[in-house]
Protein backbone atom coordinates (compact mmCIF):
# COMPACT_ATOMS: atom_id res chain seq x y z
CA UNK A 1 0.00 0.00 0.00
CA UNK A 2 1.35 3.46 -0.85
CA UNK A 3 2.16 5.81 1.79
CA UNK A 4 -0.62 8.35 0.68
CA UNK A 5 -3.53 5.16 1.36
CA UNK A 6 -1.51 4.04 4.88
CA UNK A 7 -2.33 7.82 5.52
CA UNK A 8 -5.54 7.93 5.22
CA UNK A 9 -6.19 4.51 6.10
CA UNK A 10 -4.84 5.93 9.71
CA UNK A 11 -7.33 8.85 9.42
CA UNK A 12 -10.19 6.23 8.80
CA UNK A 13 -8.74 4.18 11.69
CA UNK A 14 -8.61 7.63 13.99
CA UNK A 15 -11.84 8.60 12.94
CA UNK A 16 -13.95 5.06 13.92
CA UNK A 17 -12.00 4.91 17.02
CA UNK A 18 -12.68 8.32 18.32
CA UNK A 19 -16.47 7.98 17.42
CA UNK A 20 -16.74 4.61 18.80
CA UNK A 21 -14.16 5.92 22.37
CA UNK A 22 -17.40 9.10 22.59
CA UNK A 23 -20.35 6.52 22.14
CA UNK A 24 -18.58 3.97 24.73
CA UNK A 25 -17.75 6.57 26.88
CA UNK A 26 -21.41 7.92 26.83
CA UNK A 27 -22.80 4.69 27.11
CA UNK A 28 -20.57 3.68 30.10
CA UNK A 29 -21.97 7.06 31.82
CA UNK A 30 -25.47 6.33 31.05
CA UNK A 31 -25.46 2.72 31.62
CA UNK A 32 -28.28 2.65 34.49
CA UNK A 33 -30.29 4.89 32.88
CA UNK A 34 -30.29 2.89 29.44
CA UNK A 35 -31.79 -0.10 31.47
CA UNK A 36 -35.62 0.15 30.37
CA UNK A 37 -37.02 -1.28 33.97
CA UNK A 38 -36.13 -1.79 37.83
CA UNK A 39 -35.55 -5.41 38.69
CA UNK A 40 -37.04 -6.62 41.69
CA UNK A 41 -33.44 -6.53 43.96
CA UNK A 42 -33.43 -2.83 43.45
CA UNK A 43 -36.98 -2.22 44.00
CA UNK A 44 -36.51 -3.82 47.25
CA UNK A 45 -33.48 -2.25 47.81
CA UNK A 46 -34.99 1.45 47.87
CA UNK A 47 -32.45 1.95 44.71
CA UNK A 48 -35.65 2.63 42.98
CA UNK A 49 -37.24 6.25 43.23
CA UNK A 50 -40.75 6.24 44.72
CA UNK A 51 -43.66 8.72 43.95
CA UNK A 52 -42.58 8.88 40.42
CA UNK A 53 -43.08 7.14 37.22
CA UNK A 54 -41.27 4.20 36.72
CA UNK A 55 -40.71 1.15 35.22
CA UNK A 56 -39.99 -2.82 36.88
CA UNK A 57 -39.92 -6.02 35.67
CA UNK A 58 -40.16 -9.35 37.10
CA UNK A 59 -41.40 -12.56 37.36
CA UNK A 60 -45.17 -13.63 38.67
CA UNK A 61 -44.91 -15.48 41.07
CA UNK A 62 -46.67 -18.71 41.10
CA UNK A 63 -49.90 -18.60 43.28
CA UNK A 64 -49.59 -14.96 44.02
CA UNK A 65 -52.33 -13.04 41.22
CA UNK A 66 -55.53 -12.48 43.11
CA UNK A 67 -58.14 -11.00 41.21
CA UNK A 68 -60.94 -8.74 43.11
CA UNK A 69 -64.74 -9.48 42.66
CA UNK A 70 -64.95 -6.48 39.97
CA UNK A 71 -62.58 -8.48 37.79
CA UNK A 72 -60.54 -5.24 36.83
CA UNK A 73 -58.57 -4.91 40.13
CA UNK A 74 -55.68 -7.68 39.87
CA UNK A 75 -52.58 -7.66 42.36
CA UNK A 76 -49.88 -10.19 42.43
CA UNK A 77 -45.90 -10.01 42.84
CA UNK A 78 -43.09 -10.02 40.82
CA UNK A 79 -40.18 -11.85 41.93
CA UNK A 80 -36.62 -12.12 40.79
CA UNK A 81 -36.61 -15.94 42.21
CA UNK A 82 -33.60 -14.22 43.91
CA UNK A 83 -35.13 -13.65 46.92
CA UNK A 84 -36.18 -10.23 45.88
CA UNK A 85 -39.92 -9.70 45.46
CA UNK A 86 -42.67 -6.70 45.85
CA UNK A 87 -46.68 -6.34 45.42
CA UNK A 88 -48.13 -4.80 42.12
CA UNK A 89 -51.69 -3.85 42.13
CA UNK A 90 -53.11 -2.79 38.53
CA UNK A 91 -56.50 -2.35 37.44
CA UNK A 92 -57.04 -3.07 33.94
CA UNK A 93 -56.59 -5.90 30.82
CA UNK A 94 -53.99 -7.50 30.81
CA UNK A 95 -51.88 -8.18 28.13
CA UNK A 96 -52.03 -11.92 26.61
CA UNK A 97 -49.31 -13.37 27.90
CA UNK A 98 -49.88 -12.57 31.38
CA UNK A 99 -49.69 -15.90 33.11
CA UNK A 100 -47.74 -16.89 36.43
CA UNK A 101 -43.83 -17.42 35.66
CA UNK A 102 -43.92 -14.97 33.27
CA UNK A 103 -41.65 -12.19 32.78
CA UNK A 104 -43.69 -8.91 33.15
CA UNK A 105 -42.94 -5.27 32.99
CA UNK A 106 -44.63 -2.36 34.86
CA UNK A 107 -44.87 1.11 34.58
CA UNK A 108 -46.26 3.42 37.43
CA UNK A 109 -45.51 4.57 40.81
CA UNK A 110 -43.70 2.81 44.36
CA UNK A 111 -45.19 3.73 47.05
CA UNK A 112 -43.52 4.03 49.95
CA UNK A 113 -45.16 1.51 51.39
CA UNK A 114 -43.13 -0.73 48.80
CA UNK A 115 -46.48 -1.44 46.64
CA UNK A 116 -46.06 -0.95 43.38
CA UNK A 117 -49.44 0.69 42.01
CA UNK A 118 -49.15 -0.29 38.10
CA UNK A 119 -51.04 2.02 35.37
CA UNK A 120 -49.72 0.06 32.11
CA UNK A 121 -48.58 -3.86 32.44
CA UNK A 122 -46.53 -5.55 29.60
CA UNK A 123 -45.36 -9.53 28.87
CA UNK A 124 -42.04 -9.86 28.43
CA UNK A 125 -40.86 -13.01 26.67
CA UNK A 126 -37.78 -14.83 25.46
CA UNK A 127 -36.54 -16.37 22.64
CA UNK A 128 -36.85 -19.84 22.99
CA UNK A 129 -39.95 -20.00 20.81
CA UNK A 130 -41.28 -23.59 21.77
CA UNK A 131 -44.58 -25.66 19.54
CA UNK A 132 -46.94 -25.86 22.11
CA UNK A 133 -46.99 -30.36 22.22
CA UNK A 134 -43.06 -29.78 22.70
CA UNK A 135 -43.73 -27.14 25.80
CA UNK A 136 -46.37 -29.37 26.96
CA UNK A 137 -43.28 -32.06 27.17
CA UNK A 138 -40.69 -29.54 28.73
CA UNK A 139 -42.97 -28.45 31.58
CA UNK A 140 -45.24 -31.30 32.97
CA UNK A 141 -46.37 -29.06 35.95
CA UNK A 142 -46.16 -25.70 34.50
CA UNK A 143 -49.38 -23.97 35.91
CA UNK A 144 -52.46 -23.76 33.14
CA UNK A 145 -52.28 -21.69 30.50
CA UNK A 146 -54.20 -19.01 32.33
CA UNK A 147 -53.62 -16.30 34.36
CA UNK A 148 -56.07 -17.24 36.89
CA UNK B 1 -49.87 -28.17 8.03
CA UNK B 2 -50.43 -26.35 11.06
CA UNK B 3 -54.25 -25.53 10.15
CA UNK B 4 -57.31 -27.15 10.28
CA UNK B 5 -59.30 -25.61 7.37
CA UNK B 6 -58.21 -22.24 5.11
CA UNK B 7 -60.75 -20.41 7.27
CA UNK B 8 -58.35 -21.20 10.46
CA UNK B 9 -54.96 -20.12 8.35
CA UNK B 10 -56.89 -16.87 7.37
CA UNK B 11 -57.88 -16.09 11.12
CA UNK B 12 -54.25 -16.73 12.62
CA UNK B 13 -55.76 -17.65 15.97
CA UNK B 14 -57.34 -14.37 16.32
CA UNK B 15 -53.89 -12.78 15.50
CA UNK B 16 -55.17 -12.07 11.64
CA UNK B 17 -54.61 -8.22 11.73
CA UNK B 18 -51.24 -8.25 13.08
CA UNK B 19 -49.91 -11.08 10.77
CA UNK B 20 -51.04 -10.28 7.79
CA UNK B 21 -50.36 -6.81 8.49
CA UNK B 22 -47.12 -7.75 8.19
CA UNK B 23 -46.54 -9.49 5.79
CA UNK B 24 -48.68 -7.63 3.66
CA UNK B 25 -46.08 -4.51 4.12
CA UNK B 26 -43.31 -6.87 3.69
CA UNK B 27 -44.45 -7.71 0.35
CA UNK B 28 -45.49 -4.10 -0.46
CA UNK B 29 -41.51 -3.01 0.15
CA UNK B 30 -40.02 -5.81 -1.54
CA UNK B 31 -42.15 -5.32 -4.78
CA UNK B 32 -41.43 -1.06 -4.32
CA UNK B 33 -37.57 -1.86 -3.99
CA UNK B 34 -37.88 -4.47 -7.20
CA UNK B 35 -39.44 -1.77 -9.07
CA UNK B 36 -37.64 1.13 -8.21
CA UNK B 37 -34.33 -0.90 -8.77
CA UNK B 38 -36.13 -1.53 -12.72
CA UNK B 39 -37.42 1.63 -12.83
CA UNK B 40 -34.08 3.72 -12.15
CA UNK B 41 -32.00 1.02 -14.82
CA UNK B 42 -34.56 2.00 -17.54
CA UNK B 43 -34.81 5.64 -16.90
CA UNK B 44 -30.72 5.55 -16.40
CA UNK B 45 -30.45 4.70 -20.12
CA UNK B 46 -33.33 6.28 -21.54
CA UNK B 47 -30.98 9.90 -20.41
CA UNK B 48 -28.22 8.41 -21.72
CA UNK B 49 -30.63 7.98 -25.17
CA UNK B 50 -32.45 11.20 -24.71
CA UNK B 51 -29.13 12.95 -24.93
CA UNK B 52 -27.45 10.91 -27.74
CA UNK B 53 -31.12 11.80 -29.75
CA UNK B 54 -30.35 15.17 -28.70
CA UNK B 55 -27.09 15.81 -29.84
CA UNK B 56 -27.59 13.77 -32.88
CA UNK B 57 -30.64 16.19 -33.90
CA UNK B 58 -28.25 19.38 -33.49
CA UNK B 59 -26.53 17.54 -36.80
CA UNK B 60 -29.01 15.21 -38.59
CA UNK B 61 -32.94 15.22 -37.99
CA UNK B 62 -33.69 12.39 -39.33
CA UNK B 63 -32.49 10.21 -36.76
CA UNK B 64 -34.12 11.63 -33.69
CA UNK B 65 -37.40 11.77 -35.13
CA UNK B 66 -37.44 7.94 -35.60
CA UNK B 67 -36.02 8.10 -31.76
CA UNK B 68 -38.89 9.71 -30.46
CA UNK B 69 -41.17 7.62 -32.23
CA UNK B 70 -39.84 3.88 -30.63
CA UNK B 71 -40.81 5.68 -27.05
CA UNK C 1 -8.16 -14.42 -11.25
CA UNK C 2 -5.60 -13.51 -8.57
CA UNK C 3 -7.62 -11.29 -5.51
CA UNK C 4 -5.43 -8.47 -6.51
CA UNK C 5 -7.19 -8.44 -10.13
CA UNK C 6 -10.56 -8.92 -9.17
CA UNK C 7 -9.96 -6.30 -6.51
CA UNK C 8 -8.76 -4.05 -9.57
CA UNK C 9 -11.53 -5.67 -11.70
CA UNK C 10 -14.27 -4.51 -8.93
CA UNK C 11 -12.89 -0.98 -9.59
CA UNK C 12 -13.97 -0.68 -12.46
CA UNK C 13 -17.45 0.07 -13.57
CA UNK C 14 -17.56 -1.42 -17.08
CA UNK C 15 -16.44 -4.84 -16.13
CA UNK C 16 -18.94 -5.28 -13.50
CA UNK C 17 -22.02 -3.70 -15.44
CA UNK C 18 -20.89 -6.57 -17.91
CA UNK C 19 -20.88 -9.74 -15.77
CA UNK C 20 -23.59 -8.38 -13.51
CA UNK C 21 -26.84 -8.29 -15.78
CA UNK C 22 -26.88 -12.39 -15.49
CA UNK C 23 -25.94 -12.13 -11.85
CA UNK C 24 -29.16 -9.86 -11.08
CA UNK C 25 -31.42 -12.30 -12.58
CA UNK C 26 -30.08 -15.51 -10.21
CA UNK C 27 -30.30 -14.12 -7.46
CA UNK C 28 -33.62 -12.49 -7.89
CA UNK C 29 -34.92 -15.85 -9.21
CA UNK C 30 -33.19 -17.47 -5.66
CA UNK C 31 -34.13 -14.79 -3.46
CA UNK C 32 -38.08 -15.25 -4.89
CA UNK C 33 -38.09 -19.29 -4.62
CA UNK C 34 -36.33 -18.93 -1.39
CA UNK C 35 -38.83 -15.63 0.62
CA UNK C 36 -42.01 -17.84 -1.07
CA UNK C 37 -41.69 -21.23 0.31
CA UNK C 38 -40.25 -19.63 3.65
CA UNK C 39 -42.79 -17.47 3.86
CA UNK C 40 -45.46 -20.39 3.21
CA UNK C 41 -43.38 -22.73 5.01
CA UNK C 42 -43.99 -20.50 8.51
CA UNK C 43 -47.15 -19.00 8.06
CA UNK C 44 -48.85 -22.63 7.45
CA UNK C 45 -46.57 -25.32 8.20
CA UNK C 46 -44.31 -23.83 10.71
CA UNK C 47 -46.27 -24.37 14.31
CA UNK C 48 -47.12 -21.74 16.50
CA UNK C 49 -45.54 -20.68 19.90
CA UNK C 50 -46.75 -22.19 22.83
CA UNK C 51 -47.17 -18.70 24.69
CA UNK C 52 -47.99 -16.57 21.61
CA UNK C 53 -50.01 -18.66 19.29
CA UNK C 54 -49.89 -17.37 15.56
CA UNK C 55 -48.57 -13.99 16.20
CA UNK C 56 -45.30 -15.53 16.33
CA UNK C 57 -45.10 -16.02 13.15
CA UNK C 58 -43.98 -12.24 12.72
CA UNK C 59 -40.73 -13.55 13.17
CA UNK C 60 -40.03 -14.64 9.39
CA UNK C 61 -40.59 -11.37 8.35
CA UNK C 62 -39.32 -9.79 11.53
CA UNK C 63 -35.81 -11.19 11.79
CA UNK C 64 -35.08 -11.61 8.17
CA UNK C 65 -35.66 -8.12 7.47
CA UNK C 66 -33.36 -6.55 11.03
CA UNK C 67 -30.25 -8.61 10.05
CA UNK C 68 -30.21 -7.67 6.52
CA UNK C 69 -31.20 -4.09 7.34
CA UNK C 70 -27.75 -4.24 9.47
CA UNK C 71 -25.84 -6.31 7.16
CA UNK C 72 -26.76 -3.71 4.53
CA UNK C 73 -25.64 -1.04 6.68
CA UNK C 74 -22.41 -2.69 7.41
CA UNK C 75 -21.56 -3.38 3.84
CA UNK C 76 -21.86 0.60 3.45
CA UNK C 77 -19.27 0.97 6.18
CA UNK C 78 -16.63 -0.92 4.29
CA UNK C 79 -17.78 1.51 0.90
CA UNK C 80 -17.37 4.18 2.87
CA UNK C 81 -13.78 3.17 3.99
CA UNK C 82 -12.98 1.73 0.78
CA UNK C 83 -13.97 5.12 -1.02
CA UNK C 84 -12.07 6.86 1.58
CA UNK C 85 -8.89 5.25 1.15
CA UNK C 86 -8.40 4.44 -2.25
CA UNK C 87 -10.66 6.72 -3.70
CA UNK C 88 -12.77 3.88 -5.44
CA UNK C 89 -15.59 5.26 -7.50
CA UNK C 90 -17.19 1.87 -7.26
CA UNK C 91 -17.47 2.54 -3.94
CA UNK C 92 -19.60 5.14 -3.78
CA UNK C 93 -21.82 3.93 -5.87
CA UNK C 94 -22.33 0.83 -3.79
CA UNK C 95 -22.94 3.01 -0.89
CA UNK C 96 -25.56 4.91 -2.80
CA UNK C 97 -26.94 2.41 -4.36
CA UNK C 98 -27.84 0.42 -0.92
CA UNK C 99 -29.21 3.15 1.05
CA UNK C 100 -32.87 2.76 0.07
CA UNK C 101 -32.98 -0.54 -0.14
CA UNK C 102 -31.32 -0.64 3.78
CA UNK C 103 -32.95 1.94 4.72
CA UNK C 104 -36.69 0.28 3.57
CA UNK C 105 -35.42 -3.09 5.18
CA UNK C 106 -34.79 -0.79 8.70
CA UNK C 107 -38.46 1.12 8.63
CA UNK C 108 -40.30 -2.60 7.66
CA UNK C 109 -37.72 -4.34 10.72
CA UNK C 110 -39.48 -1.61 13.23
CA UNK C 111 -42.81 -2.23 11.45
CA UNK C 112 -42.86 -5.47 11.88
CA UNK C 113 -42.00 -5.44 15.71
CA UNK C 114 -44.53 -3.10 16.49
CA UNK C 115 -47.14 -4.91 14.76
CA UNK C 116 -45.52 -7.79 16.96
CA UNK C 117 -45.15 -6.36 20.20
CA UNK C 118 -48.82 -5.17 20.14
CA UNK C 119 -50.44 -8.49 20.48
CA UNK C 120 -47.15 -10.11 22.67
CA UNK C 121 -45.95 -6.94 24.96
CA UNK C 122 -49.30 -5.31 24.88
CA UNK C 123 -47.69 -2.09 23.35
CA UNK C 124 -46.64 -0.81 19.65
CA UNK C 125 -43.64 0.92 20.89
CA UNK C 126 -41.10 1.18 24.14
CA UNK C 127 -37.85 3.00 24.42
CA UNK C 128 -35.99 0.13 25.10
CA UNK C 129 -32.36 -0.33 23.61
CA UNK C 130 -32.77 -2.46 21.49
CA UNK C 131 -35.54 -0.40 19.92
CA UNK C 132 -33.91 2.53 20.29
CA UNK C 133 -30.80 1.67 18.60
CA UNK C 134 -32.86 0.42 15.65
CA UNK C 135 -34.49 3.68 15.70
CA UNK C 136 -30.82 5.41 15.65
CA UNK C 137 -30.13 3.01 12.88
CA UNK C 138 -33.05 4.63 10.19
CA UNK C 139 -32.28 7.94 11.47
CA UNK C 140 -28.79 6.89 9.71
CA UNK C 141 -29.96 5.82 6.75
CA UNK C 142 -32.40 8.99 6.56
CA UNK C 143 -29.05 11.22 7.29
CA UNK C 144 -26.81 9.20 4.40
CA UNK C 145 -29.84 9.70 2.35
CA UNK C 146 -29.87 13.64 2.65
CA UNK C 147 -26.74 14.31 3.12
CA UNK C 148 -26.51 13.20 -0.62
CA UNK C 149 -29.17 15.13 -1.50
CA UNK C 150 -28.06 18.41 -0.09
CA UNK C 151 -24.38 17.65 -1.49
CA UNK C 152 -24.25 18.77 -5.07
CA UNK C 153 -20.71 18.18 -6.11
CA UNK C 154 -20.98 14.03 -6.00
CA UNK C 155 -17.24 13.93 -5.14
CA UNK C 156 -17.67 16.16 -1.70
CA UNK C 157 -20.82 14.24 -0.90
CA UNK C 158 -19.29 11.24 -1.42
CA UNK C 159 -16.64 11.37 0.91
CA UNK C 160 -19.12 13.40 3.33
CA UNK C 161 -21.54 9.88 3.49
CA UNK C 162 -18.55 7.64 3.46
CA UNK C 163 -17.79 9.72 6.64
CA UNK C 164 -20.84 9.33 7.94
CA UNK C 165 -21.66 5.81 7.24
CA UNK C 166 -18.53 4.44 8.26
CA UNK C 167 -18.58 6.06 11.59
CA UNK C 168 -22.46 4.91 12.30
CA UNK C 169 -21.15 1.49 12.03
CA UNK C 170 -20.87 1.96 15.47
CA UNK C 171 -24.47 1.71 15.89
CA UNK C 172 -24.45 -2.00 15.00
CA UNK C 173 -22.21 -3.17 17.71
CA UNK C 174 -25.02 -1.75 20.00
CA UNK C 175 -27.85 -3.22 18.28
CA UNK C 176 -26.89 -6.64 18.48
CA UNK C 177 -25.80 -6.43 22.07
CA UNK C 178 -28.52 -4.12 23.31
CA UNK C 179 -30.07 -6.89 24.85
CA UNK C 180 -27.39 -8.29 26.82
CA UNK C 181 -25.81 -5.48 28.23
CA UNK C 182 -29.19 -3.66 29.58
CA UNK C 183 -32.15 -4.64 30.56
CA UNK C 184 -34.64 -4.49 27.64
CA UNK C 185 -38.57 -5.55 26.81
CA UNK C 186 -36.96 -7.05 23.11
CA UNK C 187 -36.03 -10.56 23.66
CA UNK C 188 -32.42 -12.05 23.02
CA UNK C 189 -30.94 -12.59 19.94
CA UNK C 190 -32.93 -15.61 17.99
CA UNK C 191 -29.31 -16.91 16.28
CA UNK C 192 -26.49 -16.89 17.75
CA UNK C 193 -22.99 -18.01 15.95
CA UNK C 194 -21.95 -19.71 19.14
CA UNK C 195 -24.97 -21.99 19.72
CA UNK C 196 -28.00 -23.71 18.29
CA UNK C 197 -30.88 -21.86 18.51
CA UNK C 198 -33.21 -22.69 21.43
CA UNK C 199 -36.39 -23.30 18.89
CA UNK C 200 -36.89 -26.38 17.52
CA UNK C 201 -35.75 -27.04 13.44
CA UNK C 202 -39.29 -26.98 12.33
CA UNK C 203 -39.72 -23.43 13.75
CA UNK C 204 -36.22 -22.11 12.92
CA UNK C 205 -35.22 -23.69 9.47
CA UNK C 206 -37.93 -21.32 7.78
CA UNK C 207 -36.80 -18.39 9.50
CA UNK C 208 -33.05 -19.48 8.04
CA UNK C 209 -34.78 -20.11 4.79
CA UNK C 210 -35.97 -16.54 4.52
CA UNK C 211 -32.75 -14.78 6.20
CA UNK C 212 -31.00 -16.47 3.05
CA UNK C 213 -34.00 -15.82 0.81
CA UNK C 214 -33.49 -11.80 1.89
CA UNK C 215 -30.20 -11.33 1.21
CA UNK C 216 -29.88 -12.70 -2.72
CA UNK C 217 -32.93 -10.52 -2.75
CA UNK C 218 -30.87 -7.90 -1.14
CA UNK C 219 -28.17 -8.69 -3.70
CA UNK C 220 -30.31 -8.54 -6.75
CA UNK C 221 -31.47 -5.32 -5.93
CA UNK C 222 -28.18 -3.78 -4.82
CA UNK C 223 -26.79 -5.07 -8.43
CA UNK C 224 -29.95 -3.89 -10.11
CA UNK C 225 -29.44 -0.48 -8.15
CA UNK C 226 -25.89 -0.36 -9.01
CA UNK C 227 -26.23 -0.56 -12.65
CA UNK C 228 -28.41 2.49 -13.12
CA UNK C 229 -25.99 4.51 -10.77
CA UNK C 230 -23.21 3.33 -12.97
CA UNK C 231 -24.95 4.36 -16.73
CA UNK C 232 -26.12 7.39 -14.92
CA UNK C 233 -22.26 8.55 -13.61
CA UNK C 234 -20.79 6.98 -16.96
CA UNK C 235 -23.28 8.89 -19.00
CA UNK C 236 -20.41 10.68 -20.73
CA UNK C 237 -17.91 7.86 -21.25
CA UNK C 238 -18.03 5.75 -24.70
CA UNK C 239 -19.03 2.51 -23.57
CA UNK C 240 -22.29 3.74 -22.13
CA UNK C 241 -22.96 5.45 -25.33
CA UNK C 242 -21.82 2.94 -27.46
CA UNK C 243 -24.09 0.70 -24.78
CA UNK C 244 -27.30 2.85 -25.28
CA UNK C 245 -26.41 3.00 -29.01
CA UNK C 246 -26.44 -1.24 -29.25
CA UNK C 247 -30.19 -0.45 -27.56
CA UNK C 248 -31.30 2.29 -30.06
CA UNK C 249 -30.45 -0.13 -32.96
CA UNK C 250 -32.16 -3.20 -31.21
CA UNK C 251 -35.13 -1.44 -30.27
CA UNK C 252 -36.69 -1.97 -33.21
CA UNK C 253 -36.97 -5.43 -33.01
CA UNK C 254 -36.45 -5.85 -29.22
CA UNK C 255 -38.69 -4.20 -26.65
CA UNK C 256 -36.79 -2.56 -23.90
CA UNK C 257 -36.87 -4.64 -21.06
CA UNK C 258 -35.52 -7.20 -23.31
CA UNK C 259 -32.31 -5.28 -24.23
CA UNK C 260 -32.17 -4.67 -20.66
CA UNK C 261 -32.07 -8.16 -19.83
CA UNK C 262 -29.44 -8.46 -22.32
CA UNK C 263 -27.03 -6.72 -20.53
CA UNK C 264 -24.17 -4.14 -22.85
CA UNK C 265 -25.73 -5.19 -26.31
CA UNK C 266 -23.71 -5.56 -29.31
CA UNK C 267 -22.86 -2.11 -29.13
CA UNK C 268 -20.49 -1.78 -25.86
CA UNK C 269 -17.60 -4.21 -27.36
CA UNK C 270 -15.48 -6.44 -25.81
Amino acid sequence: MNPKRKQRLMVVLFLLAGAGATVALTLLALNENLNLFYPPDQIVSGEAPTQTRIRAGGMVMAGSVARQANGLDVSFVLTDYEGSDFEVRYSGILPDLFREGQGILVQGQLGSDGVFKADEVLAKHDENYMPPELADMHRPAAPGGDAE
Amino acid sequence: MSFASFGEFLNMGGHALYVWLSYGAAAGVMLYNWAAARRQQRRALQDVLDRMRREAGGRADGRAGRGDEER
Amino acid sequence: MTLKELWHRLGSPRWFYRISGPLAWVLGILALVLLVSGSVWGLAFAPPDYQQGNSFRIIYIHVPTAIVAQSAYMLMGVAGAILLVWRMKMADMVLAATVPFGMTMTALALFTGAVWGKPTWGAWWVWDARTTSMLVLLFLYFGLYALRQAIPRQETAGRACAVLAVVGVINIPIIKYSVDWWLTLHQGATFRLTEAPAMPPEMWIPLAVNVLGLYCFFGANLVGRLRAEIVRREARTAWVRALAAGELQTAREVSEDEVLRMGPGPGAGR
